[in-house]
């Protein structure tokens, strides 16, 4: 359950336009020790919405706020929340730590969401949702989880989540920055049909890497049976928790729901493992990039179609032409006109030649010394189990695979870079 | 050892002007993993950004503290950028300038001043 967190406002953006990464790094000049400040703008790409900003104090807390305090985590506002961005040992240690043993995270601010058809029928609430994701939820069995995304009349994506059927009920999962927005769409077009509850009294925890399983299996019995993308109802000495096999990493791990009042408990039982380490908001992110997962509000929004953005593996057939029950979602005009005839650009990864990373906003040519840019990157930074730097972005099709060479502009100057293909890094899912 | 605001260390050696940055600023700006050196013999202005650095996080410019020559720059840093938090104020220097005017070291900043400075 849960897809990626670092997101902006929920406002659409015009355009995959650029960023002010480089502007922004030369508006003072010098370096920028004030966290706060330049970091959440920046790699993790926190762009408040405007109702969102204030100071600290006006900051929402999950329920692990004094523990990260107490971990020594650097906290920033982070789409309404006061979140850690990193813990002592740094982003670089706290993403190689996850990928070697286990990390924890705090997700507790993205929405968790059960939504309920009279009839107690799983199935009739896959069917109310179906109009509204171009995703085949009624072949979504009982105890499993699909990614999915809502999407709007012009085909863009208005958020992207995760949909669990837990029998006669299906739990999403949407990103923090969006869940306002997102529970009032589900609450004015599913009126009637199904009870929208947002789930406020339980936190939210991801436990990822190669050692989560045995962790995990010692808290819950049972956890270490699921598959990839399983979900189930598991005792535990900290209350039932709400698990799914699934993460934001692309390591194996779990998503735990549990009881707001146990989660502190749960997180210390969890950290008390040698193997695990909490992980803060900076390592998640490039966690995710190495993953080649996208990033809502940065590598997906209004303007970009889920064809565009290469999720046409979640919609399945069933909801494309000539399948059971084709369209009948916002923008499924557009979205299977895409799947027939391909998209005009494309979502693909970049390695640049040298080590300097293409950050978000970075202008792509087709040539060393073309006029205008054909297009941009939306996430880039530093892949530290890659060892090298890494991006996401959007080209034309016709530049858009393996094997292409595009130059990115970094600081005034063209820099080549490889369009190759993602993931960056095999996941370690267990299927 | 000279301070600037600019969390740059200088400090003098054979007539020249050795410049790094901070403990400090190493550790607010977390792993650095790019660093974009500038041509040996360039000439600058204060002030002119003159190194890039590339964190996890960000880049950051780091500027000419004062106006001179760039007569030598460390290579070993482009190579290992990860020296810059390992070791900020010996082996992770930036570049060596020559300076005409060796007092206007004079106006930065000493060691205790510049720990007031940041806190």
């Amino acid at each position: 359950m849960g897809t990626e967190t670092l997101e902006r406002g929920t406002g659409g953006r015009p355009g995959v336009r650029r960023r002010d990464s480089d502007l922004r790094r030369r508006d003072r000049g010098g370096i920028a020790t004030d966290i706060p400040r330049g970091w959440p703008q920046s790699v993790s790409g926190c762009v408040l919405h405007p109702a969102e900003r204030g100071d600290m104090s006006e900051l929402r807390r999950t329920a692990l706020y004094g523990l990260h305090l107490e971990l020594g985590a650097k906290m920033v506002p982070f789409a309404g929340y006061e979140m850690p961005v990193q813990y002592a040992p740094g982003v670089l240690k706290e993403h190689l730590h996850c990928r070697a043993a286990a990390g924890l995270f705090d997700v507790g601010h993205m929405g968790q969401v059960i939504l309920r058809a009279p009839s107690g029928q799983a199935a009739d609430a896959a069917a109310a949702l179906e109009r509204l994701v171009p995703v085949d939820l009624l072949g979504l069995a009982p105890g499993r989880q699909r990614y999915a995304m809502f999407t709007d009349a012009a085909g863009g994506i208005l958020d992207d989540l995760m949909v669990a059927n837990r029998g006669d009920h299906l739990f999403l999962v949407v990103n923090a920055a969006c869940k306002g927005a997102d529970i009032a769409h589900l609450r004015a077009h599913l009126a009637g049909e199904c009870a929208v509850e947002e789930v406020a009294d339980r936190g939210l925890l991801a436990l990822q890497g190669p050692a989560a399983t045995s962790v995990m299996d010692g808290v819950a019995p049972g956890a270490a049976a699921m598959r990839f993308m399983d979900v189930a109802t598991l005792d535990s000495a900290f209350g039932p928790l709400w698990l799914s096999r699934s993460g934001y990493t692309g390591e194996d791990g779990f998503e735990i729901s549990v009881e707001g009042a146990k989660c502190e408990a749960l997180a210390r039982a969890l950290l008390a493992h040698e193997a695990v380490q909490p992980i803060g908001l900076g390592a998640r992110d490039s966690l995710r990039l190495e993953a080649g997962l996208c990033l809502y509000g940065h590598d997906i929004d209004s303007t970009t179609s889920p064809v565009e953005a290469g999720l046409s593996w979640a919609i399945q057939t069933a909801r494309r032409a000539g399948g059971a029950r084709e369209g009948g979602f916002p923008g499924a005009g557009r979205i299977l006109r895409e799947l027939a005839d391909g998209p005009a650009r494309l979502r693909i990864g970049l390695r640049p030649q040298t080590r300097a990373p293409m950050r978000e906003g970075t202008p792509l040519f087709a040539t060393e010394d073309a006029a205008d840019p054909v297009g941009i990157v939306t996430s880039g930074g530093f892949g530290p189990s890659i060892e090298a730097p890494l991006a996401m972005g959007y080209l034309p099709v016709d530049l858009g695979h393996k094997g292409r060479t595009v130059w990115g502009e970094v600081r005034g100057r063209r820099m080549a870079a490889d369009v190759v293909a993602l993931p960056f890094r095999d996941p370690n899912y267990k299927r | 050892m000279y301070y600037t605001e600019e969390h740059e260390w200088l400090r003098v050696e054979d007539d020249l002007v050795v410049v790094g940055i901070t403990e400090h600023a190493a550790e607010q700006l977390g792993d650095i993993v790019f660093v974009d050196l500038p041509d040996e013999g360039k000439t600058v202005s204060k002030d002119d950004e003159v190194v890039v650095i590339e964190s996890v996080k960000a880049a950051s410019d780091i500027l000419a503290p004062l106006d001179g020559e760039i007569v030598e720059v460390n290579t070993a840093l482009s190579d290992n950028p990860g020296l810059v938090n390992d070791d900020p104020l010996g082996e992770a220097w930036f570049f060596k300038m020559k300076v005409e005017d060796l007092s206007a070291l004079d106006d930065l900043m000493d060691e205790a001043a510049y720990k007031k400075f940041i806190g």
